[in-house]
């Protein structure tokens, strides 16, 4: 960390003592900017979760060979890239400062729910950019053609606003345990499970092309998910931080 | 006076309970229509399923006991109910399986119910790779708990979204106030008397889990606590 980040830290963190207010605000907001410029460094989190999404796409496109898919197989298969691309990506968050021994300090500058939502905000942009980039390859490269664009975009979000709250709070679980990749998919899976289910139901609603109407209930299940999720870790944080 | 309760005059009610539950289950019904003898597997499945929630809602409820007030008895029962949670979740499956596969034609298919036994399955499956990675006390007791307590949010979903989304083959509610697409009265008695039987079954086998985490534990330290 170069002496520009540690002093901008210094001067915007307050110390755990103290939560005024503002504080948390600005003290997440230092957590996020460390870690976007760590990112934008060394890009490794975005290359990592890209790549790999472009390699499954590949394998997926390649052996279907230019055929039309059901509705149904194409919103799967838009899913399966997205999940298992955040299960290689987002567990990097938090392991990363384990591993080069810098969740020490981040223990002794920040509060647990600035550095919880600092690391949220950074997974779901990480994902958001993810979506951006991997969805038009997808539905160019399997020939999905998109029924109702704006119903489509809106479960993308929610769905991947609820992936990336679930996948920071297992990602924190994992760090905490000292234990690194294989596990984190295990964990997160099944939590994820009834969110990947809703948003494939409704992906597939989206691509023939159903009015908002119709998949409202889609929607707001997502949102409810995410709701919950944000809630559950905020409450949860805490005690896995310290203990 | 507790102890007494639990370890003499438990396992003597449980077991004359279950084996006039069982004979019930066996003599006092006729054979459920359609299905042959292998309907009977209903008496034992539906407990096996309700045990399974109840246990998973045991630890859950001592995984917050444990986050609020760090006592190692708090996780010590959670790990024991969650056990056998998935012992029982486990039975359902499999009776489920073999009852699907005379009623339905096939031992699997998406059924709601099933779906979310499965992801139960994966939940509490995920939690002993969880405490099975982690050596230190506290710790695995503080991580398994939140992780337990995340788990529970799936508990809305699995309960009314899966089962709009996907369709289902299981009976309707077996109890519905009207009474109309139930069960026969006679019916509904055994399977009351087997789930009663089934949850002292689980009062017991909990309550030896509890005593032999205990005792691990003080052996594995050397000393008492």
């Amino acid at each position: 960390m170069s002496n520009s980040v540690s002093e901008r830290d210094s001067g915007t963190v307050s110390p755990a003592a103290e939560p005024p207010a503002g504080g948390l605000a600005a003290a997440a907001r230092a957590v996020l900017i460390k870690d976007l410029r760590c990112e934008l460094r060394t890009g490794s989190a975005l290359l990592t979760i890209f790549l790999f999404a472009i390699v499954t796409l590949t394998v997926v496109s390649w052996g279907i060979g230019g055929r039309i898919l059901e509705p149904v197989v194409q919103a799967s298969l838009l899913w399966t890239v997205i999940y298992f691309a955040s299960s290689v990506g987002l567990a990097r968050t938090f392991v990363r400062e384990e591993e080069t021994g810098t969740i020490l300090v981040l223990h002794l500058t920040a509060e647990p729910l600035a550095v919880l939502a600092g690391k949220m905000l950074f997974n779901l942009l990480l994902m958001l950019a993810l979506t951006v980039l991997i969805t038009p390859l997808f539905l160019a490269l399997l020939s999905v053609s998109v029924g109702a664009p704006g119903v489509f975009l809106l479960l993308l979000a929610f769905g991947v606003i609820g992936l990336a709250a679930i996948s920071t709070l297992v990602a924190v679980i994992i760090a905490r345990a000292h234990l690194k990749g294989p596990l984190f998919g295990v964990l997160a899976f099944p939590i994820l499970l009834p969110v990947l289910l809703i948003a494939v139901r409704g992906t597939e609603q989206a691509l023939g092309g159903a009015p908002l109407a119709e998949v409202s209930g889609y929607l707001t299940g997502l949102a409810g998910f995410a709701g919950a999720a944000i809630t559950v870790s905020f409450l949860l944080f805490p005690p896995i931080w310290e203990g | 006076m507790r102890d007494k309760l639990l370890h003499t005059v438990l396992p003597v009610v449980t077991g004359i309970w279950l084996a006039g539950a069982i004979v019930a289950a066996f003599m006092a019904v006729p054979p459920i229509s359609g299905l042959g003898e292998l309907g009977r597997i209903a008496w034992f499945h539906i407990p096996s399923a309700w045990v399974s929630v109840l246990a998973f809602a045991v630890a859950t409820v001592n995984s917050i006991i444990y986050l609020a007030r760090r006592g190692i008895e708090a996780d010590d029962r959670a790990v024991a109910a969650a056990g056998l949670g998935l012992l029982f979740a486990l039975i359902a499956t499999i009776s489920g399986a073999f009852w699907a596969r005379r009623a339905w034609g096939v031992f699997w298919n998406w059924d709601p119910r099933e779906a979310s036994i499965v992801i139960l399955l994966l939940l509490y499956g995920a939690y002993f790779a969880l405490r099975a990675a982690i050596d230190d006390e506290r710790r695995r007791g503080v991580l398994a708990a939140a992780y337990n307590i995340a788990a529970f949010i799936t508990v809305p979903y699995l309960v009314f979204v899966v089962p709009r989304v996907m369709e289902s083959l299981h009976p309707d509610p077996v109890v519905n106030a009207d009474g109309s697409g139930g069960m026969a009265g006679d019916m509904m008695g055994v399977l009351i008397l087997t789930t009663i039987g089934f949850t002292l079954l689980f009062l017991w086998i909990f309550s030896i889990a509890v005593r032999y985490i205990r005792l691990r534990r003080e052996v594995l330290h050397g000393g008492a606590l």
